[in-house]
C-alpha cells in the first residue's frame, strides 16, 4: 500500500530534516517544476489528478486554483492553513510536526502554479512544536536556495512566514483567516469576492489545508493518474483518517481514500473497547452528521451520500456508554463558544440550543424541546447565516435528532439522564434548573 | 509605558505588513509575552504606537481567547473541553484540578502561580483527555498524574 504523505515518517516522530528529506526524494518535485513546466503544466496536472481540499470541504484544488487572474500582478499570496481546530481533529499536527519539508515543497508548488511571491503558513497557537519545526524547516529550505529570490536559480522568488494564531477556531474559515493575519477580528467576509480574486489585503490568495499541500510534490512527481489509482473509489488519493473515542487503539493512519468505516474502527483502531458498542461517528470532526452504518467508504461522494460529509476524516466514535444529549451538548457548548458573533442566528441561536440541551441532561427537559431543536437546526442551516459555521454546527445536532431520537426522549419523559448522574461540564452548571423553553411552553 | 524590547518587536512585527494596523494581533502578544497579560495602559499605548484608536485595538484583543485582558497566573493550564476528551473523562481532569488548586475555569490561585482555561480540541484526540501547560502539551492524561505535572511548574 503507497503512502505518499507518511511513507518517510521517522519512527521516533522527529521531523524529518532537510538532508534526510532530500535523501528520499525530497524537492525532487519542485526541480522538475522549475526546470521546464510552467505554472500552466502544474495547473494541469493537479486537475487531472482529482486531489479535493483535504481540510473538510473538500472543494477540487486545481479548480479553486484556477480561479486566480492570470494576468501577472502582484503581490498574490499562498497561504497554507494550519489552524487545525475542529473537535476531533489531529491529521494535520502529523504532518506538521513530522514532515515539514513536504508541506513546504507543496506551498512552493501551488504558489509557483498561481504566481504567488508571497506565502504564509497560519497556525494555530496550541501547536507549539509545530511552530518551532516548521520555523526551523523554512529557516533550512531558505539556507538550500528552495525559498528567497531565484529559487534553484529559475528566476522565480517566494517568501514564506510562519503566522502563529491567538485563538478562535473561526480563524479555520478561509476568509476569516484573511482578516486574522490583517491583524483584525477574525469575522468571515461576503463572497463574493473569493479570495482567489481579492482576498489577504485586497489580492489574489489561495488558502489550501496542510493535507492538501502534502499531496502536491508527490502528484507532481508521480503524476496525475498514479494519484487517483491510490484510491478505492472515484475521489482521488489517500486520505489521513484518525478515529478517536471508546476504541482499542485509537490513532491516525494514512490509507487509500474509500476504505469503509468499518475498515477504520475494527481494523485500525482495533475494533471498540470491551463492553462498548458502537452507536454511531461522525466521520470528519464536530461539524458533520452522524453516520451510523459502518460500511459507509469513507470518500467525499459515498459520505454525502449516506447524508454526511466526509469532513477531515477523523472519526469521533459514539458508543453505547455515552449518553448522545451530551455528546451533542458537548458540540454545541463548542460551537456556542466559537461562534465569532458577527450573525445573529449563529449568535444567539446556537447558545439556545446549548441551554436546550443542558437542561435536557439535566432532568429539566419538556414536551416540544426536541421540536424546537429541529426547528432550530432548519433555521440556523445552510442560507440563513453569514458563513458555514452554524450550518455545520447543526449537523451533528440534526443528524443525532434523527437516529438517537429515542434517546432525546427518554431524558425528557424520564426527567434525568439514563446516563449519568450530575452535569459537572464546563458551564453547565450556569443553567442548572434553568429551563429556556419554559416560557415559549407556557404561553401554549 | 512600553519597554524599549517591547516597541522593537513590534516593529519588526509591522516591518512584515503593509501597514501598520495589520501588526495588530502581533503587537499585543509581544505585550503579552513581557508582561503575561495586556492591561488597560499596554493597549492604549499599543493604539498609539500603530496609529489606532484604543476601541479598534481592543475590539481585537478581546475577539482572541488566548490574548489575556485580566491579570493571569505565571502559568496557564488549557484544559481541552471538546469532544473526544469529553468522551474519554475530561471531567474529572477538571474536578481534580479545581480541588487541587481550589480555582475553575477563569480564575487564579491565590499565589498567582496558575492559571486555569478550558480551551477547544489541543488536536491530539487520539490521546485524550489532554491538557496543557504553558508550551508544554500532556496527553492521556489520568487525574492522578496531576500534582506530579503541576509540580514542574514554579
Amino acid at each position: 500500500m503507497e503512502k505518499p504523505l507518511t511513507q518517510h515518517i521517522r519512527a521516533d516522530g522527529k521531523p524529518l530534516t532537510l538532508a534526510e528529506y532530500e535523501r528520499v526524494g525530497g524537492y525532487s518535485a519542485l526541480r522538475k517544476v522549475l526546470s521546464g513546466m510552467t505554472p500552466g503544466d502544474v495547473l494541469t496536472v493537479v486537475k487531472e489528478s482529482n486531489l479535493r481540499g483535504r481540510g473538510g470541504a473538500g472543494f477540487p484544488t486545481g479548480l479553486k486554483w484556477s480561479f486566480v487572474p492570470q494576468d501577472g500582478s502582484k503581490p498574490r499570496y499562498l497561504i497554507c492553513n494550519a489552524d487545525e481546530m475542529e473537535p476531533g481533529t489531529f491529521k494535520d499536527r502529523l504532518l506538521l510536526e513530522c514532515t515539514p519539508h513536504q508541506l513546504i515543497e507543496g506551498m512552493i508548488i501551488a504558489a509557483f502554479a498561481i504566481g504567488a511571491d508571497i506565502s504564509y503558513v497560519f497556525l494555530r497557537w496550541a501547536y507549539r512544536d509545530a511552530a518551532r519545526i516548521i520555523n526551523t524547516a523554512i529557516h533550512e529550505a531558505k539556507q538550500a536556495g528552495y525559498l528567497g529570490a531565484n529559487i534553484l536559480r529559475s528566476g522565480y522568488n517566494l517568501e514564506m512566514h510562519l503566522h502563529t494564531g491567538a485563538g478562535r477556531y473561526i480563524c479555520g474559515e478561509e476568509t476569516a483567516l484573511l482578516n486574522s493575519l490583517e491583524g483584525k477580528r477574525a469575522i468571515p467576509r461576503a463572497k463574493p469576492p473569493f479570495p482567489q480574486v481579492s482576498g489577504l489585503f485586497g489580492r489574489p490568495t489561495i488558502v489550501n489545508n496542510v493535507e492538501t499541500l502534502c499531496c502536491i510534490p508527490p502528484i507532481i512527481a508521480l503524476g496525475a493518474e498514479w494519484f487517483r489509482k491510490l484510491s478505492l473509489t472515484s475521489d482521488a488519493g489517500t486520505k489521513i483518517y484518525g478515529v478517536s473515542g471508546k476504541v482499542k487503539k485509537p490513532g491516525a493512519w494514512e490509507l487509500p481514500m474509500g476504505v469503509t468505516l468499518r475498515e477504520l474502527i475494527e481494523e485500525h483502531a482495533g475494533g471498540m473497547l470491551d463492553g462498548h458498542k458502537f452507536r454511531g461517528a461522525l466521520p470528519g470532526g464536530a461539524s458533520t452528521d452522524f453516520l451510523v452504518d459502518l460500511d459507509v467508504k469513507m470518500d467525499y461522494t459515498s459520505v454525502a451520500a449516506a447524508g454526511s460529509r466526509l469532513g477531515t476524516g477523523t472519526v469521533v466514535v459514539l458508543d453505547d456508554h455515552t449518553c448522545p444529549v451530551g455528546f451533542v451538548r458537548n458540540l454545541e457548548q463548542f460551537f456556542a463558544q466559537e461562534s465569532c458573533g458577527f450573525c445573529t442566528p449563529c449568535r444567539e441561536g446556537i447558545p439556545w440550543i446549548r441551554n436546550i440541551l443542558t437542561a435536557m441532561e439535566n432532568g429539566d427537559g419538556q414536551p416540544g424541546d426536541i421540536e424546537l431543536l429541529e426547528q432550530h437546526a432548519l433555521y440556523l442551516g445552510p442560507g440563513h447565516t453569514f458563513c458555514a459555521f452554524a450550518p455545520g454546527a447543526m449537523e451533528p445536532l440534526q443528524s443525532a435528532l434523527k437516529y438517537f431520537r429515542d434517546d432525546f426522549e427518554r431524558h425528557i419523559n424520564e426527567h434525568a439522564c439514563p446516563w449519568r448522574h450530575a452535569v459537572n461540564d464546563h458551564n453547565s452548571h450556569n443553567f442548572s434548573h434553568f429551563q429556556p423553553n419554559q416560557y415559549a411552553a407556557d404561553t401554549h | 509605558m512600553l519597554s524599549r524590547e517591547e516597541i522593537s518587536e513590534i516593529d519588526h512585527a509591522t516591518s512584515a505588513v503593509p501597514y501598520r494596523q495589520a501588526a495588530c494581533i502581533e503587537a499585543l502578544k509581544v505585550v503579552q509575552a513581557h508582561r503575561r497579560w495586556v492591561s488597560d495602559e499596554s493597549l492604549r499605548e499599543v493604539a498609539s504606537h500603530l496609529k489606532m484608536s484604543v476601541d479598534e485595538v481592543d475590539a481585537v484583543a478581546t475577539f482572541y481567547n488566548l490574548i489575556f485582558r485580566k491579570p493571569v497566573g505565571r502559568h496557564i493550564i488549557l484544559v481541552c473541553d471538546s469532544i473526544s476528551c469529553w468522551v474519554m473523562g475530561y471531567e474529572q481532569i477538571r474536578e481534580r484540578l479545581r480541588a487541587h488548586l481550589g480555582i475553575d475555569y477563569g480564575e487564579t490561585t491565590t499565589d498567582g502561580r496558575y492559571t486555569m482555561l478550558p480551551n477547544p480540541c489541543l488536536g491530539t484526540c487520539d490521546c485524550a483527555p489532554a491538557l496543557m501547560i504553558d508550551n508544554d502539551l500532556y496527553r492521556k492524561v489520568t487525574p492522578s498524574m496531576l500534582e506530579g505535572i503541576l509540580e514542574k511548574y514554579s
